[in-house]
């Protein structure tokens, strides 16, 4: 918890700078994330085409789908990164994520980890989780923001958790690939999402790594929900949730991963006509 | 919760490390105690005495070296490079020149209460937008409102409309260019291409004489200094970190929820604000203000000193904006005619040979012995 988290007075203000509060997630009809007809192109190619998908509050989805198939387009469209061209895309009941911008759709709750490690090079291993971490994000609060002692714990255990103690206090640009994609599971935890939307978390992890990441994912379901996009069979395999199969920017097939790699039209589709 | 009750002068003190504090109070002693006792008390006669040109010079370098801090706050930290800070500069100098000019009286070459220029154009009445110029609080608090409130609205569109990297720069270079030709033209109302000057009085004093000299060279100091502390503390909170982490990653900064237009906003505004007190103590040390102030090249000079001294090191460009003055104060006289492609050479060196300026050196100089 951060000092500011002790004075909630900034989530009731009335509507700051850019901020407008909008209702909380409403997760009742099980339902924490909804695409329906989703499409978007891109100089006449479509990236997404018609795409409708449900994630249910607490579940853990993996996506797989070939190269192109959409699977990054579509966290684009969810993080407000890029705007669908139709389609609806809510978040519980009532938060229309194609009228958000970036920042708010972060406050709401979605957190996103790229497909490319992205932590902040310059800053220590430390500060990347404390940029991170939950707080009133406003220029002027964070002014005169000053880290408290809870804030330092909370820092101290997800550093724990992602081993990363050690170097904390290293510039995290000197962290190998691995680490870097630690530090960015790292900093979503900071963040407390409701969603965890992780693109190829284990790209270029070691064998032990992965397997370590595949545990914290199954921890965390359940209290959050993950949607996670991989090309690593055995790692989906560990994670053991639901698989959606994406192909030219729309559901293929959907089910347990054993009756997903049975589909023909799957098989098809991986291993060419 | 202990931390909020931390008094925020232990967090301004914790700003600055020990060797800072003590550099800081040496730069004091020198520029706030010795530099303008040796220019009152000591006699021209002696060595030791400090001449009004030195003074002079000294207090303009201080100025300059203002706007080299405001310009590392918002290209060394935020990586937006303005090649239009002359503008905010040039309108402190005329917000203050507008009450330095009323300041003069009937003491002007016509005798009239209005400014001369004015009195040339045949104007019979002071232009509204002149109203108040006679009172030094409302000139103060112009300094600071003219280029706050055009940097903010400049800064609100472009950074809105997601304008970025070499566009930006581009723009913030027209934006100076169009102020400069407006200023230019009588009509303005700003004494056209002779802009403001023999100004005759500050707040009632003589503003040659020497008690005024060393005044405004000490407040030009001073400003210097607290202009320092501002941007240690900025950059060292965690306002400073997001601003770093815009710099180095935008897209990312937005993800985990802060919305760098907010953030970019505020060092730019900030950023021109100081640029306008620089003007503002400029303008009664050197005597003049013109539109000249506002050409691109006085622009890009700025950027010249931050990138000699290095950029985002705070320090960096005030060593920058004082040598590269000290020795354009002497090429000028020698070899007047070769200033700018020295300029150019300068800055085509530094980015190739000392992409960090002079602190980078100093570093890299100190890692090679520490190994």
């Amino acid at each position: 918890m951060t000092v500011e988290a002790e004075n909630p007075a900034w989530e009731e203000q009335a509507p700051a700078i850019g901020h407008v509060r909008r209702p909380g997630l409403d997760v009742s009809h099980k339902v924490i994330l909804y695409l329906e007809d989703i499409s978007v192109s891109f100089d006449g190619f479509k990236a997404l085409n018609n795409l409708s998908l449900a994630i249910d509050a607490g579940e853990l989805r993996c996506i797989i789908g070939p190269n192109g198939a959409g699977k990054t387009t579509m966290m684009d469209v969810i993080t407000g990164k890029t705007r669908p061209d139709s389609g609806t895309c809510f978040f519980g009941q009532t938060l229309d994520l194609t009228r958000m911008t970036e920042p708010e759709i972060a406050h709401a709750g979605i957190g996103r980890k790229f497909q490319k490690p992205t932590v902040f090079e310059n800053h220590t291993v430390f500060e990347n989780l404390e940029l991170a971490m939950t707080a009133d994000k406003r220029a002027l609060r964070t002014l005169f923001a000053w880290l408290g002692q809870e804030g330092r714990d909370r820092i101290a255990d997800t550093l724990k958790l992602i081993r990363l103690d050690a170097d904390a206090d290293r510039p995290a640009g000197l962290l190998s690939h691995g680490q870097k994609q630690w530090l960015e599971i790292g900093m979503l935890l900071m963040q407390e999402p409701k969603l965890l939307l992780l693109d190829e978390p284990v790209a270029g992890m070691t064998d032990d790594e992965t397997e370590r990441t595949g545990e914290l994912f199954k921890s965390l379901a359940g209290k959050h929900s993950l949607v996670v996009v991989e090309h690593d069979m055995a790692f989906i395999e560990q994670l053991g949730g639901k698989v959606t199969v994406l192909h030219e920017g729309s559901v293929l097939a959907e089910g347990d991963l054993a009756t997903v790699q049975g589909d023909a039209r799957v098989v098809e589709v991986y291993l060419g006509r | 919760m202990f931390p909020m009750r931390t008094p925020f002068v232990i967090r301004f003190l914790s700003a600055l490390p020990r060797a800072g504090w003590i550099a800081m109070g040496l730069f004091a002693t020198l520029t706030l105690v010795i530099m303008p006792a040796l220019h009152l008390f000591v006699p021209p006669e002696s060595p030791f005495h400090v001449s009004a040109y030195v003074i002079t010079l000294g207090g303009k370098i201080l100025c300059y070296a203002i706007v080299a801090v405001a310009m590392d706050l918002i290209w060394g930290y935020a990586g937006i490079l303005s090649l239009g800070h002359g503008l905010f500069f040039a309108l402190g100098g005329y917000a203050f020149g507008m009450y330095l000019m009323r300041q003069i009286g009937r003491d002007g070459s016509y005798q009239s209460d209005l400014p001369d220029f004015m009195v040339f154009l045949d104007w019979k009445e002071l232009p509204w937008y002149w109203t108040g110029s006679d009172s030094f609080l409302w000139a103060a608090f112009l300094v600071l409102a003219l280029p706050g409130v055009v940097a903010f609205l400049f800064g609100w569109f472009a950074f809105r409309s997601r304008i970025k990297g070499v566009y930006f720069s581009i723009i913030t270079q027209a934006l100076t260019l169009a102020a400069m030709l407006l200023f230019f033209r009588n009509e303005t109302g700003f004494g056209g291409n002779n802009g403001f000057t023999d100004f005759k009085r500050i707040l009632g004093y003589d503003i040659t004489a020497p008690e005024t000299r060393a005044t405004l060279f000490a407040l030009s100091a001073l400003a210097l200094m607290l202009t320092l502390l501002l941007g240690r503390y900025l950059t060292t909170s965690k306002y400073g970190r997001v601003l770093a982490a815009i710099r180095d990653s935008e897209s990312r900064v937005m993800f985990i929820g802060y919305n760098p237009l907010h953030y970019k906003l505020f060092i730019w505004t900030l950023s021109a604000m100081l640029c306008g007190i620089a003007g503002a103590l400029y303008v009664p040390q050197v005597g003049i203000i013109n539109p000249g102030e506002m050409s691109p090249a006085n622009s890009i000079e700025i950027a010249i000193w931050v990138a000699v001294g290095g950029r985002g090191t705070l320090i960096g460009p005030v060593l920058g904006a004082g040598l590269v003055n000290l020795f354009k104060s002497y090429f000028t006289v020698a070899f007047p005619e070769y200033w700018l492609f020295f300029l150019g050479a300068l800055f085509v060196a530094v980015t190739l040979w000392l992409p960090e300026g002079l602190v980078g050196l100093w570093r890299r100089l100190k890692t090679r012995r520490a190994a």
